[in-house]
């Protein structure tokens, strides 16, 4: 087999070690990275490219090097050397994409691993009593660190709902419902992820993160932003003939920004549900229920306490 | 079973058109039957794949309706997959195998047929579902539920009945391939003397044996989920569509493999006598075509690593996925020694051969990246998706069928074919492939997500240049049929050997007669020994002239 000199395969390795590190570092192929995970996974991506242009590269190089070095000169009937294989040489090629592949699983690992990956609340699949306790919705399996609700920075803790073809936010804490997601800069935000129908799939893509909503299950994910901005919500997971348009939009803000938004979309606040004239009834006791009309129409009180002790005991029957 | 063999052969001693419209248990008829309708299948989905990315040069759904889209995409998967590649793997198999091994036919003639003729009625069956009410399958060729239980319910369960039909036929298939492969080798061949698409046949029908009863499992419950109302998947019933995919997955990630594993066979039989050089690493590249099967069994979840799969299993999945990276470069490294220092004769299935290795490698590289959950988790179900499995499945496995084609088509029509249309046809091929496939990988990265019919305007640059490239290979169909067809009638005898390549099919007239072989044939050497003293044998020389000079004992 023929082998260019020693010096020559030294300088055309180092040339493609330098390119690949270059260009492993400039490609410049991912959009921003709002957070510090999505650095993270900027990083890994950024070393599987040095690895993976070093490769195409070597591959490439030598079938173009094969296509002009080794072409048949034309009338010629003869064949190439009897060459049947090189032990040493299939260890060596065998050896070196192992260790490369270790590596690789070892760096994903902990990549992994810092995105919460392995995080026993959002990863592990929940355990019988979690399931007892959530008996309609099978909790589990997320990923993203949202911090501790008792630390000095708790997270925001939003809702989310996939539907076909929108998403929607509830913010529990304050009560807000929004088709937009506005989120304080370097807050730990946890999403609550909910499908009504289909699968979905929550993707921003300046986060690197991703979460199917699974109807049945509640997934969920965290992240901290650390750059303010506007960044599209995508659903990821085909929903339907208009799932392309099946977007929104998240806002990361300024906290100050973040609280005049708060402030600006409170729902009413619950010390004016006196005066609100639609009251939900589902809550309210028959007698509750029926103190304003036995006014207005002059029945006393203990008649109706009555009525509705009998009426309870009909039902009970 | 050699009664069964005689009197079938003994009705049709002379081949007529007509053969090939029939229940003919001939291996190479129904090779031929195969291929025909891989191809017919692969025009009629590459035309869908048209559509598609017309609809997509603007970012509205303005050239057909978002549901229209969806099952143009669906169709398209669903055909180019099960109609086109696998059936075009089958179509090899079934021509090749037991001339490779030197038999007369398969070792089921019969269960050959009935395997093969379930395919086109699966196939028109799935064509005629844009007629129903509803109209055709629309929840991609994934067909996850709950999705596939809401949209078109006609078409999704004829979309279920046409895989069925096509998996069957698949497993029919392979039972033929592992037992012609086993037990009806001429006697002189060992395994290890036997020609490396006969391994990746091997461990091709493993696969499919072991996985495919699974997806048909998911499906009939899929299917009861949609017409008698059961809750398997169903959320709204307390099932867990997370299950399906579990199933759907633990078939479909292997079939990737049950799609390239062929036309790995099929290069490593090309490379070789196109360059003049025995295989580099024989066993190393048979025994990686086994690691690769077993390999691709455990690594379905890394479909799932978004899907609320714990942190344990996708690390599991991850580390599996990671591994097939060992036995793929092993088989691409060998292939690149293989050509290294040999006489490259650089003809159409030269260019196939090699274009598969400089495309193929491509898909390989995205394909490990994919496996890190990292980043796996930003790039899943987006175009970066896309770009890396067409690079797999058209840049590797559609440029290994073209290798094979060209390979092998003076073998199946006693014709050589034209070199220059073949030329033209590989370099709109090659360049299409990349002009359509590279720029996804960066729209995948920006963030643009599959499987839609509309999406955000800044991606149009990117969207016009894939369309640009799907429209390049398009008209690489042009010449590819000129080609077929000019040189069936008009182009060159090729005589029993053209290539002067080793293997036992090569031994026989071009085409073979009805029963493959005048005589028994001897393996005077081995399936690779370029460079030896191993004496060729070629269409002056007749198989007596041989045996003689090898001296031979008589059968």
């Amino acid at each position: 087999m023929k082998i260019p000199s020693n010096i020559i395969t030294l300088i055309i390795g180092v040339l493609i070690t330098l390119i690949s590190l270059w260009y492993g570092q400039n490609h410049g192929l991912m959009p921003v990275a709002a957070s510090e995970d999505a650095k993270q996974v900027d990083n890994i991506f950024n070393f599987m490219m040095t690895i993976a242009t070093g490769l195409f590269l070597i591959v490439e190089g030598v079938l173009i090097y094969c296509v002009i070095a080794f072409r048949r000169v034309k009338g010629d009937q003869s064949d190439g050397p009897s060459i049947e294989g090189n032990v040493p040489l299939e260890i060596l090629w065998t050896a070196i994409p192992t260790v490369i592949v270790f590596i690789l699983a070892i760096y994903s690992f902990e990549v992994y691993n810092e995105l919460g990956g392995l995080d026993p609340i959002t990863s592990r699949d929940s355990s019988p009593q979690q399931i007892a306790m959530h008996s309609h919705h099978q909790v589990a399996l997320g990923i993203g660190i949202y911090g501790d609700e008792n630390s000095n920075n708790p997270p925001l803790i939003v809702d989310v709902q996939g539907m076909q073809y929108a998403w929607i936010f509830t913010y529990p804490q304050t009560g807000i419902v929004s088709g937009e997601l506005h989120v304080p800069k370097d807050r730990p935000v946890r999403l609550n992820i909910k499908a009504t129908d289909v699968l979905h799939a929550f993707w921003v893509p300046q986060l690197r993160l991703k979460q199917d909503a699974i109807p049945g299950r509640d997934s969920i994910l965290g992240f901290t932003s650390n750059l303010e901005g506007n960044y599209p919500i995508v659903c990821a997971e085909l929903c339907g003939a208009y799932h392309g348009g099946m977007k929104s939009v998240l806002y990361v803000e300024s906290p100050e920004t973040y609280a005049q938004w708060e402030e600006a979309n409170k729902p009413v606040q619950e010390a004016s549900l006196d005066e609100t004239v639609a009251v939900n009834t589902k809550n309210l006791s028959d007698g509750q229920y029926l103190a304003p009309y036995a006014q207005e129409m002059g029945i006393q009180p203990e008649t109706l306490a009555q009525l509705t002790s009998q009426h309870q005991h009909s039902g009970h029957l | 079973m050699t009664i069964t063999l005689e009197s079938t052969h003994a009705t049709h001693k002379e081949r007529k058109w007509t053969d090939y419209f029939t229940f003919c248990t001939d291996h190479k008829v129904i090779g031929i039957q195969y291929l025909v309708t891989s191809f017919a299948f692969y025009f009629i989905g590459g035309a869908f794949a048209e559509v598609l990315r017309t609809e997509l040069a603007t970012p509205d759904p303005d050239f057909v309706s978002p549901e229209l889209y969806n099952q143009f995409m669906t169709m398209h998967g669903t055909i180019m997959i099960f109609l086109w590649i696998v059936p075009a793997g089958a179509a090899f198999a079934n021509y090749l195998i037991p001339l490779m091994v030197g038999a007369e036919d398969m070792a089921f003639p019969r269960l050959n047929a009935v395997a093969f003729w379930l395919t086109p009625p699966g196939g028109i069956l799935l064509l005629g579902s844009f007629f129903v009410d509803g109209g055709a399958a629309q929840s991609g060729w994934t067909s996850y539920p709950p999705l596939s239980l809401i949209s078109g319910k006609w078409g999704e369960e004829i979309w279920i009945l046409s895989v069925l039909l096509i998996g069957t036929s698949s497993i029919l298939g392979s039972i033929n391939f592992v037992t012609t492969i086993l037990k009806m080798r001429i006697k002189d061949m060992d395994l290890h003397s036997m020609p490396l698409f006969c391994w990746a046949m091997l461990a091709t029908s493993a696969l499919i044996l072991l996985s495919t009863p699974v997806l048909a499992a998911a499906l009939v419950l899929l299917s009861f989920d949609l017409i008698a109302g059961t809750s398997f998947f169903n959320p709204t019933g307390g099932g867990d569509p997370v299950v399906y995919q579990h199933m759907f997955w633990f078939y479909s990630h292997p079939a990737v493999y049950i799609m390239i594993l062929p036309f790995f066979g099929v290069i490593s039989e090309v490379l070789p006598v196109h360059s003049r050089k025995p295989v580099f690493g024989y066993r190393a590249i048979a025994y990686s075509s086994l690691a690769i099967s077993f390999l691709g069994l455990i690594v379905w979840a890394h479909h799932m690593f978004t899907s609320g799969t714990p942190g344990w299993l996708r690390m599991f999945f991850m580390a599996a996925t990671m591994l097939i990276a060992v036995p793929t470069g092993i088989k691409i490294f060998g292939w690149c020694a293989t050509i290294w220092g040999g006489k490259i004769n650089l003809n159409t299935a030269m260019l196939f051969g090699i274009g598969f290795l400089a495309t193929f490698v491509m898909g390989g590289l995205t394909g490990v990246m994919l496996s890190s959950v990292p980043f796996d988790i930003h790039v899943h179900d987006t175009y970066f998706v896309v770009g890396h499995f067409h690079y797999v499945l058209f840049g590797g496995a559609g440029m290994g069928l073209f290798a094979g084609f060209y390979h092998w088509f003076p073998k199946m029509t006693g014709r050589m074919i034209n070199e220059t249309l073949g030329k033209i046809h590989f370099a709109l091929i090659f360049i299409g492939i990349n002009v359509t496939f590279l720029p996804m990988h960066e729209l995948g990265l920006l963030g643009m997500n599959r499987r839609i019919a509309l999406y955000d305007i800044q991606f149009q640059p990117i969207n016009i240049i894939c369309t640009v490239g799907a429209y390049i290979l398009g008209l690489s169909a042009l010449p590819f049929i000129i080609n077929v067809l000019w040189s069936l009638v008009k182009g060159e005898a090729a005589g029993r050997n053209p290539w002067r390549a080793y293997t036992l099919e090569w031994q026989t007239s071009s085409p073979p007669a009805i029963e493959n072989f005048e005589e028994e044939p001897v393996l005077w050497a081995g399936p690779y020994d370029y460079g030896t003293d191993s004496e060729l044998i070629d269409e002056e020389e007749s198989v007596d002239d041989l045996l003689a000079a090898v001296g031979s004992p008589s059968k």
